[in-house]
């Protein structure tokens, strides 16, 4: 692998200038005359927008413009779009109310917003905007998801009847329905999926800049995938045609998902600094973000798992009620269909499956994807039902997942996906090893006689990602390809610019995506540069998310790289009088095999640029670009074990052990995985412990800062002890199934099987906080 | 609109007489409270009168069986302090689970008692070992003082210049750690005097702030043991309740941390 190829444990080249505060993140940029925006939001959960006077805010010091909801329409900005089109069950479409990017008459979220101040300064700003009269008529709020589908509940949007959004299905109902006919057993489970606020260090920003001699925009934006962006931009929102509009997204500190969205803020600054004629920069605060940041998960599940009498699985059904807030943002419609039910075969064996997912209108910001997207409430349901089983059916737990895993491959789910490959005992064997799974009952017994409730949990997730083949999607509804775009540039000296389609936000490209260069060239990383986050550099990509980058769009640098060698190879032949068939890459030259002829590759580079002795016919310049598009989604798997104790006093959780065997095929950088699954793994215990967004019943957020919603914390987590098991992806060549989202995909069940194990009750809710333990351990 | 004149006083004399001059002043000790309230636009002071360069302010003094620790001294000083932990080291373990790093180097004692909030930790400690709040005007004892949800005794203008502790027999703190903001969402401190007095305090349970628990402090006076609190009832009623914590269960942690706190007070 050499000390900087494939597997290396590689030093973040980026880190020097993170840690040293010289990263250039949106807000850091200052642009010649720029201005400020502060939004004016909704302290409402519905209500009508009866005027809004901006008289006295106008004749304040340093106001540029008070900009309103009815302005943005009447210019034509186009309304919110979701790009991912869902059909009920009956064969209709689904039912999307309006979101206009400033409300015009309607607000249905606490924070949405209604009008913009543009100022010199943004505390000018502020202070015009506290002198804008808002008149607000308030209408009955509903917040929680079941309530919103009674009748007589408050009601969002005239297109959306009932607040459903769509009501879909998959699966084999006939059959399911007929393996539940002749089960031996069946266990039952209901589940709550709490909702979410994503928190990335970084709040949003926006920096947006009109040369209206050129008629051209360029905005600076915290997006994951700018080319998106400047897609949804110039397609649906009427800014600018595509040529006449630049993204570009700096450094980006932490998305999780909530950066994938194209959100008012952005359109509102674009627009606005056309209106005005200046930039105007937007930078959210953290209530802001509380307010606006699409939310995750928030889901209420009944579900009910059918058995043989040799404890196999015979079917699985799943009724999901899935709270979509007050808009359909992005890419909400396909989080609870299919990114969630087609991954409820989890790591077993089942014949018949059948899901229905509700998709429904409530008065909260909207939920989109956030790290997982879909696959942790698949995951943590089938995981929570698998424990409930072996309860229920008095069987050891690891046992009855072993009895119902797949073990052959490829495997057809009835549920769409079909895993390629992956050895699902491996990952069990391997956690239960680290954790000393045999031993438990022994700790347990002590710990017991010193007063201490001990539990053991296990979780066995399966993912779907590396988003995926475009044809696919496609056919399921999805509005874009999901291929990555690559282009290698070789400079006449010999050093490497790799253009990519990917945005890195804590991921590390800069430094794993040269691994991949070093590894075929043998070249040093410090000669090689990662170009990203510039729709005018990069050509065209789909960005970062769905753990897609290393699978996706490393693969398409590799085709690119291909290319290059190739010809690289051809010109290295012509200058050693060789055939290129005998041409081999060893160390940054070119060889020809089984001699000592070769040619340094910055030697090969300048011959492509000086041209004087290029074979016949061949253009000068050494550059190639590659698209890649999947040929199957990648699964990354595995076992996570969690053995803590309870303290029956407080209820409180503390962590003995947490041990995690993941199955990510090949590793680019191990150091940098282990980084990704910590924080997985910590995003994933923050739910099952500590992490709620709270709504009261007349939809007021009471979650809106850290001094209410819980993040998790260094001194919350334990040390995580973490292993791999291996089986190569064989969709890519590379054998890359992604790591991003696992830890937060597996970890929430491993922590609430554990402490309903160790509190010898079934039934304990997300977050799993300490009264509500207490409450548990001492309910009658 | 939102404009606040800062001055950093040298004497306390200076700063009452700046207050004077002020329509709307504030004093500013670590700011932990008062500045992101201002942040948020929740308090716009006219003036902000710095109290934390007033060297009187500043330390902690042991004289025979009187700790006192001047209000300027940060959370960070007093958990260093080697006279804390020698007269009262229930109080330097107090300190020590205070907020987070940030918070210990910029907070004071004088300005948490101040505040007066329902979920600080230094109003349990006050309360239950019977301490004197000293004022540039008066010396005020600790159950005259905290006067229920940030309300206290102190008067327009007045600073508080030190606490002085009468060092106990015993005594030993535990709280459950709010999970977002590191406040108490219960803690109890627990006393023995000299005299062989029992006094219990808890903060972040009532809905009036800080309390004294006489069911408690009656059962410890009988037998000073972990298990003599066994038996007593604490009632929900009049107890806070949110997100984190029901008023049962904030009752419950009454008993629970006082428990463990007589365990560390030994």
């Amino acid at each position: 692998m050499g000390v900087e190829g494939i597997g290396a444990r590689v030093v973040r080249k980026e880190d020097k200038r993170f840690i040293t505060g010289k990263g250039r993140y949106v807000d850091d940029i200052k642009l010649q005359g720029m201005t400020h925006a502060h939004f004016i939001r909704s302290p409402h959960a519905h209500a009508k927008v009866k005027g809004i006077d901006s008289s006295a805010a106008l004749k304040m010091p340093g106001v540029v413009a008070v900009l309103t909801g009815q302005q943005i329409v009447d210019d034509k900005v186009g309304n919110l779009i979701c790009g991912w089109a869902i059909t009920s069950k009956d064969g209709s479409p689904m039912k999307m109310g309006a979101w206009p990017a400033m409300a015009p008459e309607t607000v249905r979220f606490v924070g949405q917003a209604v009008a913009v101040v543009i100022a010199e300064s943004k505390n000018l700003a502020r202070d015009a905007a506290e002198a804008v009269v808002v008149n607000y008529e308030e209408l009955p709020a509903v917040a929680d998801v079941q309530a919103a589908i009674k009748s007589g509940a408050p009601q969002l949007h005239p297109e959306a009847p009932g607040n459903q959004v769509y009501d879909w299905v998959i699966g084999d109902e006939g059959a399911t329905d007929a393996a539940f006919a002749k089960a031996a057993n069946v266990v039952k489970l209901d589940v709550t999926n709490n909702r979410l606020a994503p928190n990335a260090m970084e709040p949003r920003a926006a920096i947006a800049d009109y040369d209206s001699a050129e008629e051209h925009f360029t905005l600076y934006t915290t997006s994951q995938n700018p080319h998106v962006a400047r897609l949804v931009l110039s397609a649906f929102y009427n800014i600018a045609p595509e040529h006449k509009l630049r993204v570009i997204a700096p450094d980006v500190g932490g998305g999780f998902g909530s950066k994938i969205f194209i959100y008012p803020e952005e359109m509102v600054a674009l627009w606005a600094s056309k209106k005005v004629g200046r930039p105007v920069k937007w930078t959210g605060d953290r209530t802001e973000a509380f307010l606006t940041d699409a939310h995750g998960r928030d889901h209420v599940t009944h579900a009910e798992m059918a058995f043989d009498a040799n404890n196999k699985i015979t079917g699985l059904k799943v009724k999901t009620y899935a709270n979509f807030g007050a808009y359909m943002s992005l890419f909400s419609s396909s989080v609870p269909t299919y990114l969630y039910a087609t991954l409820l075969s989890g790591q077993y064996n089942i014949p018949a499956i059948h899901a229905e997912v509700v998709g429904v209108y409530t008065n909260t910001t909207p939920v989109d994807a956030y790290r997982g997207a879909g696959r942790p409430e698949a995951s943590y349901l089938i995981e929570r039902l698998m424990e409930t089983a072996a309860r229920q059916l008095k069987v050891d737990p690891a046992a009855l997942r072993r009895t119902n895993f797949i073990t052959q491959f490829p495997h057809q789910t009835p549920v769409i996906m079909a895993y390629d490959t992956g050895d699902f005992n491996a990952s069990l064997d391997a956690a239960m090893k680290a954790i000393d799974y045999a031993g438990f009952a022994g700790r347990k017994a002590k710990a017991k006689a010193d007063g201490k409730l001990r539990g053991i949990g296990v979780s066995c997730y399966i993912e779907a990602c590396g988003i995926a083949p475009s044809k696919a999607v496609g056919s399921l509804g999805a509005g874009v390809g999901l291929w990555e775009s690559a282009e290698v540039r070789v400079n006449p000296v010999g050093t490497i610019e790799i253009l990519t389609g990917s945005h890195s936000h804590g991921q590390g490209h800069e430094t794993t995506f040269c691994q991949l260069v070093a590894e075929r060239l043998g070249v040093p990383i410090s000669q090689v540069s990662i170009v990203h986050g510039d729709t005018d550099k990069v050509q065209f990509g789909m960005g970062t998310y769905g753990s897609r980058s290393a699978a996706v769009g490393l693969t398409a640098i590799l085709k690119a790289m291909e290319k290059m060698e190739s010809k690289a190879k051809k010109i290295a032949a012509h200058a050693l009088e060789a055939s290129e068939g005998d041409i081999v890459i060893e160390n940054g030259e070119f060889k020809v095999a089984g001699t000592d002829k070769a040619i340094a590759f910055p030697m090969v580079a300048l011959a492509a640029y000086t041209a004087h002795n290029l074979p016949d016919g061949m253009e000068p310049g050494l550059k190639e670009s590659a698209f890649y598009d999947p040929t199957n989604f990648t699964f990354p798997a595995g076992t996570y074990i969690c053995e803590l104790e309870v303290d029956s006093g407080t209820g409180k959780t503390s962590f003995v052990n947490f041990v995690a065997a993941d199955d990510f095929g090949r590793l680019i950088n191990p150091m940098i995985v282990e980084g990704q699954v910590h924080g997985g793994l910590a995003q994933g215990i923050g739910q099952a412990l500590l992490e709620h967004a709270i709504y009261d019943a007349n939809g007021q957020p009471v979650t809106a800062s850290f001094m209410d919603y819980a993040m998790p914390r260094a001194d919350d987590l334990p040390s995580f002890n973490l292993s791999h098991t291996t089986t190569l992806c064989p969709g890519n060549p590379l054998g890359i199934k992604g790591c991003g989202e696992a830890g937060a995909i597996g970890a929430s069940a491993a922590v609430i099987n554990a402490i309903t194990d160790a509190i010898g009750k079934n039934n304990l809710e997300m977050p799993a906080t300490p009264d509500r333990v207490w409450r548990t351990i001492h309910a009658a | 609109m939102y404009q606040t004149i800062y001055h950093r006083a040298s004497t306390v004399d200076e700063a009452i007489s700046l207050f004077g001059k002020s329509s709307e002043a504030k004093f500013l000790a670590g700011g932990q409270t008062l500045l992101p309230v201002m942040k948020q636009r929740l308090a716009s002071p006219s003036d902000l009168i710095d109290l934390g360069k007033i060297k009187e302010l500043q330390g902690v003094e042991l004289s025979g069986d009187v700790l006192t620790i001047k209000a300027g001294t940060t959370y960070f000083d007093i958990m260093q302090s080697a006279d804390v932990k020698k007269a009262i080291p229930a109080i330097a373990y107090l300190t020590s689970v205070l907020g987070d790093p940030a918070v210990r180097y910029r907070g004071t004692i004088g300005g948490s008692i101040a505040n007066n909030d329902p979920a600080a930790d230094y109003p349990a400690a006050l309360l239950a070992l019977g301490a004197t709040v000293k004022t540039n005007k008066r010396s005020i004892a600790a159950e005259n003082f905290f006067q229920g949800l940030f309300t206290t005794a102190l008067e327009d203008g007045e600073i508080i210049t030190a606490v002085s502790f009468p060092v106990p027999a015993k005594a030993g703190y535990e709280k459950m750690r709010h999970p977002a903001s590191r406040f108490a969402l219960t803690g109890v401190f627990v006393a023995q005097t000299k005299s062989g007095e029992v006094r219990v305090a808890a903060t972040g349970a009532s809905q009036s702030g800080v309390m004294r628990v006489p069911a408690i402090e009656a059962a410890l006076k009988a037998n000073w043991s972990p298990a003599a609190i066994d038996s007593v009832s604490i009632s929900a009623s009049n107890l806070l309740a949110d997100i984190h914590g029901t008023a049962e269960y904030r009752a419950n942690l009454i008993k629970v941390m006082a428990q463990r706190a007589v365990t560390a007070a030994g």
